[in-house]
């Protein structure tokens, strides 16, 4: 056993070094968010409708907030790559499984920053007037949503670090990866969007949408290993 | 290493293959409502199983590399997944035709099985770029290892997704209460399966010698000629 810090510590600590970075660049999370709302206009214009409602509001959404991950995962190992803070992590005697969560940690509050932002300018720029957004529910499915995408979005960030071509390889891998959560998404988030409000498949959907991010979370901590190797 | 036993397999397959068209044409009755279309039956889901089957290989394969560390596996798994994308483009060609002869369109959105189809291969379409854009070999071993287990697991979670979200049209073959087939027509399938399967490990095993000679071949021309010649 190596004798550094917890596994939790560890984690906490990479995770607060890329909220510092964060906050002090402000180069992921205002891009993630500018990005949706310039996506949600351009809806508008591309469509010529001023209101979208049900499946196509949801679906739009997901889309949209899919797309904005894709911006995040690409940044998420920038300073590592960029400025050889990797080699800094890897020198710490700490378990690498710590670099996962640290990293898959930062994505999950990214992405629940950017979906602050984009679901009320969803709401406010798409949505018909005086739809009866069902908010905690909806804030539910999101939430469990954001841990599943973060699980797949920190692993596929770590495979595509060391490619030439990283830019194109992250939305190849993690959108056709991310499918399942935005069948279950779009289909959950569907009748929160509308009037109907209650949605009987509900929990249904939240029950594969956890199925999925255990699945993920388990098999990311299982190889992530692999990838830091050397 | 991996030729052995290659010129057997190879006969056991073309002898399996002509049955299998044998049988196909003409012992398997012509479906009821279908027709004579309905024989691309025995090429589309055999196809389909042997790819998705292959995937999955691939992705096990990987695991036997990752705690291994032998690269011939990592080889093995590379292979497997390489075959199975090529077998996929023949799955959603026979698909779409049967798609088109049987419900009219070639493509056909509320249908899961097409869908997931679609998306799987889609995501191992990524497996040789992503391969081939990492220089360091060993390291590249590594990274696709992980890629084909998490695709891996992935295929069996999607077909999961979509089955929940819609209604089903696309004919079970195997569904729970057994093989939905008349006896006839269930021996063609299990044949052609053999047939396909048959196909597709000795396509891998080509390639896989092909690689391997390849490589000793390269290496016997480098001790040839020293550096600079």
């Amino acid at each position: 056993m190596r004798n550094g810090p917890g596994l939790f510590s560890a984690s906490w600590a990479l995770l607060r070094k890329d909220l510092a970075i964060e906050l002090r660049t402000r180069e992921s999370v205002p891009a993630m968010a500018l990005f949706s709302v310039t996506v949600f206009v351009l809806l508008h214009f591309g469509t010529g409708r001023d209101t979208f409602s049900g499946g196509l509001a949801a679906g739009l959404l997901w889309v949209t907030l899919l797309l904005a991950t894709v911006l995040g995962v690409n940044r998420l190992f920038v300073a590592e790559r960029e400025q050889g803070g990797i080699d800094a992590v890897l020198l710490a005697p700490v378990d690498r499984t710590a670099v996962f969560i640290g990293k898959a940690a930062a994505l999950f509050l990214y992405l629940v920053l950017l979906e602050v932002v984009a679901v009320p300018a969803f709401a406010l720029l798409l949505l018909a007037q005086g739809s009866a957004v069902a908010v905690l529910p909806l804030a539910g499915v999101l939430l469990l949503t954001d841990i599943g995408l973060a699980a797949v979005g920190a692993l596929v960030a770590a495979m595509a670090s060391e490619t030439r071509a990283r830019d194109l390889v992250v939305p190849m891998l993690l959108l056709p990866l991310v499918v399942p959560l935005a069948i279950a998404g779009a289909s959950a988030t569907e009748p929160l969007l509308g009037a109907a409000g209650s949605a009987p498949e509900l929990l249904r959907w939240l029950g594969f949408i956890g199925v999925y991010d255990m699945v993920f979370l388990l098999l990311s901590v299982a190889v992530f290993d692999f990838l830091l190797e050397d | 290493m991996f030729g052995r036993g290659l010129r057997a397999l190879s006969v056991a397959t073309a002898l399996a293959v002509l049955v299998a068209f044998g049988l196909i044409f003409f012992y398997a009755p012509n479906d009821a409502d279908q027709g004579f279309v309905q024989k691309i039956f025995y090429l589309h889901v055999p196809l389909a199983i042997v790819c998705l089957g292959g995937f999955i290989a691939g992705g096990v394969l990987a695991v036997k590399f990752l705690r291994s560390g032998d690269r011939a596996w990592d080889l093995r798994s590379y292979v497997a997944i390489h075959m199975s994308v090529i077998l996929g483009i023949a799955v959603l060609i026979t698909g779409s035709i049967w798609a088109k002869a049987s419900w009219g369109h070639w493509w056909v959105w509320n249908e899961p099985t097409l869908v997931v189809f679609l998306i799987v291969f889609l995501l191992y379409c990524v497996y040789q770029p992503l391969r081939f854009s990492i220089e360091d070999s060993e390291r590249q071993a590594r990274y696709a290892s992980v890629f084909a287990i998490t695709a891996g697991v992935f295929v069996p979670l999607c077909f999961a997704a979509v089955r929940l979200a819609q209604p089903l049209v696309h004919p079970r073959v195997l569904t729970g209460a057994g093989a939905s087939l008349p006896p006839s027509m269930a021996l063609t399938f299990f044949v052609c399966l053999l047939a396909m399967t048959l196909v597709y490990v000795t396509l891998c095993k080509v390639e896989l010698t092909s690689k391997h000679s390849r490589d000793m071949i390269r290496r016997l021309r480098r001790r040839l000629e020293p550096a600079g010649g």
